[in-house]
């Protein structure tokens, strides 16, 4: 297994890792004490601008240009919210960090909120992660206790708060608009944009919303500078190394720290161990959570125009291209979340698609029609497919369906439900179709149960 | 019977509502702690709320009946979720909840005959790398296999005065 440089994740293994007395001797908060005697908020925003970061939450934009969406001179306090709201089916990253190295968020957060003169922070935490509350919690009063958190952290006359808000389970709260609705005390039905956070997100107020990982890097970024600390990447405008997670049939699932570019081959066969059993091959892979277009590895790059940004991996299979938020959009899928679900030929992708379409049936909002009543279409017309009652015509109208969805509602939740099931048909639409005329053998999902304990975060 | 928190708890609301610019934001904290209190959202919890944040019981409602975790009916001591999305699937979770569904003779939403479990169904948990997996209260179980979840449950049953 390649031994990637650990930054993100140094301190994971330690025991009582989440404890300030263990966090601080191995590093923690010495960067936010410089962030706030010696740097100025510019130069951290200059240091966070030149790293590259693609936002680790799934959208993949620019953190440092986020940043700078603020609007000056604004009279209102300026919020700094974190997205701590994991639950794209296949992501188990932040969770991570919270449980185990807690400090790394709250450093990151007193970082930022020193760079976008924020004073206040929110971060809200999915209400099923009891175990990342308590831990999050209590570094938080540690840090209160030394005076990190407070009037004048390190001495500086810049109070900050941080306060941890915990979720009531909704995967929509995820998306940001929605997340403040939830916070401001409101079902969390999203918002139309503009206005954006930026001007006007939590209470009105100018507004960053940041994902846990994004948060957790300025510590490195800052420590590092940030066009070394983009330099760890293997691809250009898409800095640094990120948490990658890998999960489904292989041996090995978990989490793992690696520079951003590596394949989904080193993702699945040297991280994650390879394919669960020998006997049965991969057959398709969810790259960056359940709302990604799926992929196949015996597709391989079409890009024979030299300027293409997939030309180098031209002639290759598509789990031959670095996983990158550029390089993804390119090959017709997405980044996401960076954490990938693995199947392997007991599959079968009709079955797949019902599972994932069962959840956003049940998570969409209910806000916008095409939406409500699209999710819940899809999946009934899934349903019937597996169960032998659907017909091979049932496989235009997913597709019919799905287009009428996109671009049609006020968040991204319709599109991320259309474009992976687009995904499904166009990939495997023989499956589809013969479902329509036979329906699908029942328990071709989680055959391979059992077997081969996963693990945490390595 | 109106529901009131004890002064406790009382005092953590008047903490919360500083955290927040307005009163309305405590709402899905305040909701937590009286489910805590007294295990589900009742109307009365719902109006206690209400009064207390100045906001109109429908208002209330409506936040209760969008997010999962909120029970708007009397649950068992212990509430058993499946997670149930793909990752979990593809190692097992639907043996797990066949399982569990005969060993408490109810569906999944149901309670136990012997009155101790609620068996739910939940859609991820971002515990993908160590499925399958139950959350029973505020503990996560993982990389579970049909034996190791019934001695699970044997042990809480055992803990469980019905």
């Amino acid at each position: 297994m390649a031994d990637y440089p650990k930054l993100l994740t140094n301190r994971y293994g330690l025991p009582s890792s989440w404890t300030m007395r263990v966090a601080e001797e191995n590093g923690a908060y010495a960067i936010a004490r410089r962030a706030f005697t010696v740097l100025s908020p510019e130069e951290i925003h200059a240091h966070v601008k030149d790293a590259n970061m693609r936002g680790r939450g799934g959208a993949g934009f620019p953190t440092g240009v986020k940043w700078g969406f603020l609007p000056k001179g604004a009279t209102k306090p300026v919020y700094l919210v974190v997205n701590a709201d994991e639950g794209e089916p296949g992501t188990f990253k932040d969770r991570t960090i919270m449980e185990l190295d807690p400090h790394r968020l709250v450093e990151g957060c007193l970082i930022t909120m020193r760079a976008i003169g924020a004073h206040v922070c929110y971060i809200y935490v999915r209400g099923e992660l009891v175990k990342s509350i308590d831990r999050l919690e209590a570094a938080i009063e540690e840090a209160r206790q030394l005076g990190y958190v407070g009037q004048s952290p390190f001495g500086v006359a810049h109070p900050v708060e941080i306060w941890l808000h915990r979720g009531a389970g909704a995967y929509i709260c995820g998306e940001e608009t929605s997340l403040l609705n939830s916070l401001e005390g409101l079902r969390g039905e999203p918002r139309l944009k503009p206005p954006f956070p930026a001007v006007a997100g939590a209470f009105g107020s100018p507004t960053i919303v940041n994902n846990v990982e994004s948060i957790a890097s300025v510590p490195d970024i800052l420590r590092m500078g940030g066009k070394e600390w983009a330099a760890l990447s293997r691809l250009p405008n898409d800095g640094g190394a990120r948490l990658y997670g890998v999960s489904g049939h292989v041996k090995r699932p978990g989490i793992y720290e690696a520079p951003v570019g590596i394949s989904l081959r080193e993702l699945i066969y040297d991280l994650g161990g390879g394919m669960l059993r020998d006997d049965r091959p991969l057959k398709a892979v969810i790259p960056g959570g359940s709302s990604t277009p799926v992929l196949r590895p015996d597709d391989l790059v079409d890009a024979p125009n030299a300027g293409h940004i997939l030309h180098p991996w031209h002639g290759k299979s598509h789990i031959d291209v670095p996983l990158g938020v550029d390089t993804y959009r390119a090959l017709g899928t997405m980044l996401g979340t960076c954490c990938a679900i693995v199947m392997d030929t007991s599959v079968n992708m009709v079955e797949a698609a019902r599972n994932l379409m069962h959840f956003y049936a049940h998570e969409s909002c209910g806000q916008c029609t095409p939406c409500r009543e699209g999710t819940g279409w899809l999946h009934d017309l899934l349903d019937n497919l597996c169960n032998g009652r659907g017909k091979p015509s049932d496989v235009d109208l997913l597709v019919d369906v799905s287009n009428n969805m996109m671009g049609n509602t006020i968040c991204a939740f319709a599109d991320g439900t259309a474009m992976p099931m687009l995904g499904f048909v166009q990939k495997f639409k023989d499956e589809f179709v013969e479902a329509g005329k036979h329906g699908v053998r029942a328990g071709s999902l989680g055959e391979s149960a059992f077997s081969a304990p996963g693990g945490g975060a390595r | 019977m109106a529901f009131t928190l004890p002064a406790e708890s009382e005092k953590i609301v008047e903490d919360l509502l500083t955290r927040y610019p307005t009163k309305r934001a405590a709402c899905l904290p305040v909701l937590h702690l009286c489910q805590r209190q007294q295990g589900w959202i009742s109307a009365e919890v719902i109006a206690y709320v209400a009064r207390r944040l100045d906001l109109a019981t429908s208002e209330v409602q409506g936040v209760v009946t969008f997010y999962t975790m909120y029970h708007q009916h009397p649950v068992a001591p212990n509430v058993v979720w499946v997670c149930r999305t793909l990752s979990c699937e593809l190692r097992g979770a639907r043996a797990l909840q066949k399982n569990l569904e005969q060993r408490f003779g109810c569906p999944a939403g149901g309670t136990s005959k012997d009155g101790k479990f609620t068996l739910k169904t939940a859609e991820c948990l971002a515990a993908c790398g160590q499925a399958p997996m139950v959350q029973i209260n505020d503990e996560y179980h993982e990389n579970l296999t049909l034996e190791s979840l019934n001695r699970l449950i044997d042990e809480i049953a055992a803990k469980t005065v019905s």
